[in-house]
């Protein structure tokens, strides 16, 4: 080695040391992050017809206090800014364009609707802000190339679907199937991604009827069903309308093999409102381990979590699984700005996100991990099927999804 | 000390240009500050206040059917999601230029008003207040439905895209959307004063307060208020045209039933049978929302409707009604005193 | 033909369930000859209070008629407290404050009890009726209770000279005011009858459709529909009203338009019917006379 690359060499190692501390100290900000805080948006629908998600904003902002209490992220507090969009997709334009431009958070977080996510989609994606862990199942979320500052966190309505209509395939080739689902975009994709799972075989369909969150019942969807001669029901409906069918089907003497979507199956909030007897044999897949499920009694998980909502969240209900979920997105929000560090800029935000390596949250069920990376934006994929035998959920099966 | 009619006369003619002057260096200093608004605000506020335009425009529509001719229309949202899914449709689909699209919309919601205002006329009060209150519940049903999903979206909507300033003039694309907005509702409102200062204007209240009298003098009740109809539809179908293209998105669920009550709300906030009613209404179904939630997170809504009974119980004739009585008495308070002071 | 007696039975039910609530706007229009819109809100936030009385222990009927009472003291006071001091001009400031009540109630609702679904108990039994399937007996027991109402109501008008005054008021006041009819209280009696009606419905309803802040939105459209296509002043005309709305809106739904457009078809059958026939099936024909 000649003289002047020792003397480069000796240079380049005096510039690192003096600049190494420093450089690995140095704290990088986006506007909503300092010293002492990092500021949070979030729209919510505590307000319309939607209102009953609106307890996922609470318990997530139950979280966040609680955070705050026991010293915060990195030694910052979280100021979580959640806003009411009444489900109205103008509003949350609206409201979302505040948070950005006038409150100056850091990013936004699981943004509930898909109506009101497609709304803030392009300019989320325009203004590099990242809309972190929607809160919907539409699949289209998972999209890293074309809006890589756009990612969902629930396992998606389509794989979801499709795992039902592969399960109805290998157990009932033949079966007649009937469909009711809400006439929305949480409703329209769970038919599509249960008909492409179906594949070639989605004539198994013999009738699609759908219903609107303005109806008062179900009953006569639930009629006209049996008048088809279906033999399975997929019950794609939200908790009202789930019971409502469930207790229907029943009543007029109806006993398809009933496949009922992740979003119903709380057994206080939808089957017991049903009739345990009735919700019998119902099939079903989840991720998160229901709070009034008898089996999850002694689960040292959940049993944090009673804790949690006693103390921070005691006017929330122990028996809407809704603040299980909100509950675990909260916690996979905070890995991720705990992941980040000092440097808490919006993109390191985003690459923290997408580097989510089989991460254990305890309320999801057991062997689900989140799992995300930079082609990869779907965090939890994976769901677990189960079948009711009029007390609890008796989970079956294999994980299944990923 | 009697006054004579020959002293009175010139001082209220000269009261009267006095307050008209008046009242244009009033709309001369608005128009000022509505033009200096975006420089002075960020641009997020500019976009707030070109949907307090948008809705402006809208209310304007509904007051000339409900406010001025008594019709009620529990329905008006349908209107303005016409006027939106038009513009949308037309920009999206057809690649038709934004400013394009507000004029079309206007026309088409005018035929369909006028068609809607045909089988209207032989229903009164709490009758046409359901026959339009199901055109308000209608139309987003038919918006999410199978057959013309192709060109609505369906539930998931259309996303359409601001327009930049134009000849590369040195604006954000809020900010030029903004005057593009300013421009349109200063030329509806000057189209509605013109209007309903006139002939028309008087035919239409006459027909509100005594229908049988009107036809009795001769006024072809029918056609106006078929009229009355359309003209107040093509004004809200403009404003949600507008609307459209500032939020850049259209969805069944931004037209519920809800939008019709809240315009229904902000006209007789705003005072009916007024133009400037039609600002104030705006501005109140706007921002007041917003400043419920800010007081309580936890049940905003029961703000807004104390807000609302509040408004009721001090403003029953709106605010622009209330401006107008605190107006009176002000000047009457001023003749008062000129008039003790004696003439000369 | 089953499934088609199926969606006639569900039809008849849930027409039950929006004759019950016609009733309380036709009481409400009878009293006053406004349209109360928030009449539904206030029925779902009775039937919350009844749900509280319940958990706390208190046997079914006994909360029942304890929240009657309640409810048509809340009614009674809104009118008193609230309207009587709104001095509008127009019918449309009161129509706003209507609004105003109505988002009030149903965002307390929402406040104070969730919005996860409550299951509401039935005092009727839980086999359905003779063994058949077309029908629950809570169904069967609702439309009774709504019938027994519907002959109260009837009798009420018809037979008392209460039911006379406040008719008159609502018609006339100055005239009712001269020949000594208390105005004001007739006006706060029509309220708080038109809120217990509204309970009772509420509480009627609940079983079938869950106990939820956003319960009555839907069935209030239903409710409007029916009231207008009976008539407004008849109360019985009301209650046809709505049985023909629940049966047309399952028949529409079933077998011709599909359940997207069942409610806009339902409705323009009954704009339809409203443009030939302005007054409603049973309604009065009222005519000016110039």
């Amino acid at each position: 080695m000649s003289i002047q690359q020792l003397l480069a060499l000796a240079g380049a190692g005096i510039v690192l040391a003096l600049a190494g501390p420093t450089a690995l100290a140095q704290k990088k900000y986006d506007p909503g992050a300092s010293d002492t805080e990092i500021k949070i948006g979030q729209t919510m629908p505590y307000s319309g017809p939607a209102s009953a998600y609106g307890t996922i904003g609470k318990v997530e902002a139950a979280y966040f206090r609680k955070i705050n209490e026991e010293g915060g992220i990195n030694g910052r507090k979280i100021n979580f800014q959640s806003v009411d969009d009444g489900y109205s997709p103008p509003k949350t334009v609206e409201m979302v364009r505040r948070l950005v431009e006038q409150d100056e958070v850091l990013l936004v977080f699981q943004p509930l609707g898909t109506a009101a996510n497609s709304a803030i989609h392009k300019y989320m994606n325009a203004k590099k802000v990242p809309q972190l862990f929607v809160a919907t199942g539409a699949s289209k979320w998972d999209d890293p190339k074309g809006n890589p500052w756009t990612m969902g966190w629930q396992p998606n309505y389509q794989t979801e679907a499709r795992i039902y209509a592969q399960h109805i395939l290998r157990t009932q080739p033949n079966a007649k199937i009937g469909v009711l689902y809400q006439n929305d975009d949480y409703g329209k994709d769970y038919l599509k991604g249960f008909k492409e799972g179906l594949g070639a075989k989605a004539s198994l369909i013999v009738a699609e009827v759908t219903y609107e969150v303005s109806d008062p019942t179900v009953d006569s969807q639930i009629v006209q069903l049996q008048a088809s001669g279906a033999n399975v029901f997929f019950n794609i409906a939200t908790p009202k309308f789930a019971a409502q069918a469930i207790r229907k089907a029943y009543d007029i003497g109806w006993k398809p093999v009933q496949y009922v979507n992740n979003v119903s199956v709380s057994v206080a909030s939808v089957l017991t409102p049903a009739g345990l007897e009735k919700s019998v044999g119902l099939i079903s897949a989840a991720y998160l381990k229901d709070p009034t499920d008898k089996q999850w009694e002694n689960d040292a998980a959940m049993k944090e979590w009673t804790a949690f909502m006693k103390k921070y969240y005691p006017e929330g209900s122990l028996t809407d699984s809704s603040n299980v979920y909100g509950y675990a997105a909260a916690q996979t929000l905070v890995q991720v700005l705990r992941q980040c560090g000092d440097n808490l800029t919006r993109e390191n935000v985003m690459k923290q996100a997408a580097n989510l390596k089989n991460l254990e949250i305890g309320t999801l069920l057991p062997g689900i991990r989140v799992d995300t990376g930079p082609t990869d934006y779907a965090p939890i994929s994976a769901v677990v099927m189960m079948k009711f035998d009029g007390k609890q959920w008796v989970l079956f099966g294999e994980v299944e999804g990923k | 000390m009697r006054l004579s009619a020959s002293v009175v006369a010139p001082t209220v003619i000269a009261q009267r240009s006095r307050r008209r002057s008046l009242q244009a260096v009033g709309l001369a200093l608005l128009l000022v500050l509505a033009l200096a608004l975006p420089f002075v605000v960020s641009n997020y506020r500019s976009f707030q206040f070109t949907l307090v335009l948008a809705y402006a425009i809208a209310l304007l529509g509904l007051n000339i059917l409900t406010g001025y001719n008594g019709q009620i229309s529990l329905g008006h949202g349908a209107f303005y999601a016409i006027g939106a899914y038009t513009a949308a449709i037309l920009m999206d689909r057809f690649g038709v230029p934004y400013w394009l699209t507000v004029p079309v919309a206007g026309v088409l919601c005018l035929a369909v008003g006028f068609l809607f205002g045909l089988p209207a006329l032989r229903l009164e009060g709490l009758y046409l207040a359901l026959a339009t209150f199901a055109l308000g519940v209608t139309l987003p049903q038919l918006l999410k439905h199978k057959s013309v999903e192709h060109w609505t979206g369906g539930v998931q909507g259309i996303v359409i895209v601001k327009p930049d300033a134009p000849f590369g003039l040195p604006l954000s694309a809020d900010q030029w959307l903004y005057f593009f907005t300013l421009a349109v509702a200063v030329l509806m409102f000057v189209l509605a004063w013109n209007l309903l200062r006139g002939r028309v204007g008087r035919a239409l209240i006459a027909i509100r307060d005594h229908p049988i009298a009107a036809s009795a003098m001769g006024i072809d009740t029918s056609m106006y208020k078929s009229l009355a109809f359309g003209v107040s539809a093509m004004f809200t179908g403009v404003g949600g045209a507008l609307g459209a293209i500032a939020v850049q998105f259209v969805a069944p669920d931004s037209f519920s039933i809800f939008l019709s009550i809240t315009f229904l709300v902000g006209i007789v906030i705003g005072g009916l049978a007024s133009i400037s009613g039609a600002a104030f209404g705006a501005l109140f179904i706007q921002f007041v929302p917003n400043i419920a939630d800010q007081i309580s997170k936890a049940a905003p809504w029961a703000i807004y409707g104390v807000f609302l009974i509040g408004f009721m119980f001090l403003m029953p004739v709106g605010i622009s009604g209330a401006i107008r009585i605190a107006w009176a008495r002000i000047r009457r308070h001023r003749q008062g005193r000129d008039a003790a002071a004696g003439p000369g | 033909m089953e499934s088609f007696l199926h969606e006639t039975f569900s039809g008849l039910a849930a027409g039950g369930i929006y004759a019950s609530v016609a009733l309380a706007l036709v009481m409400i229009h009878q009293a006053t000859h406004l349209l109360n819109f928030a009449q539904g809100e206030m029925a779902m936030f009775s039937t919350y209070i009844a749900w509280s009385l319940i958990n706390a222990g208190m046997p079914y009927w006994a909360a029942f008629f304890l929240t009657v009472g309640i409810a048509f003291v809340i009614g009674a006071s809104i009118q008193r407290f609230v309207l009587a001091r709104i001095r509008g001009p127009s019918v449309l400031s009161l129509v706003v404050v209507f609004i105003g009540l109505l988002v009030i109630f149903n965002s307390l609702a929402g406040w104070i009890f969730t919005y996860t679904i409550k299951v509401f108990p039935s005092p009727f039994p839980s086999e359905p009726p003779f063994g058949q399937h077309y029908v629950s007996s809570h169904e069967l027991g609702a439309t009774a209770v709504t019938l027994v109402v519907l002959l109260l109501l009837f009798a009420f008008f018809r037979f008392t000279s209460l039911g006379l005054a406040m008719r008159a008021a609502a018609q006339n006041p100055v005239a009712s005011r001269l020949v000594g009819v208390r105005v004001g209280w007739m006006l706060a009696l029509g309220w708080g009858l038109a809120a217990a009606i509204g309970a009772v419905a509420g509480m009627m309803v609940a079983p079938i459709v869950y106990l939820d802040p956003n319960m009555m939105s839907g069935i209030l459209i239903y409710a409007f529909a029916a009231a207008l296509i009976g008539g407004i002043d008849s109360p019985g005309g009301a209650v046809l009203g709505g049985f023909l709305v629940g049966v047309l809106e399952n028949l529409l739904g079933a077998y011709v338009i599909g359940n997207e457009l069942k409610l806009p078809a339902a409705l323009a059958i009954i704009v339809g019917v409203l443009v030939v026939r302005p007054s409603g099936l049973f309604g009065k024909v009222h005519v000016t006379r110039v």
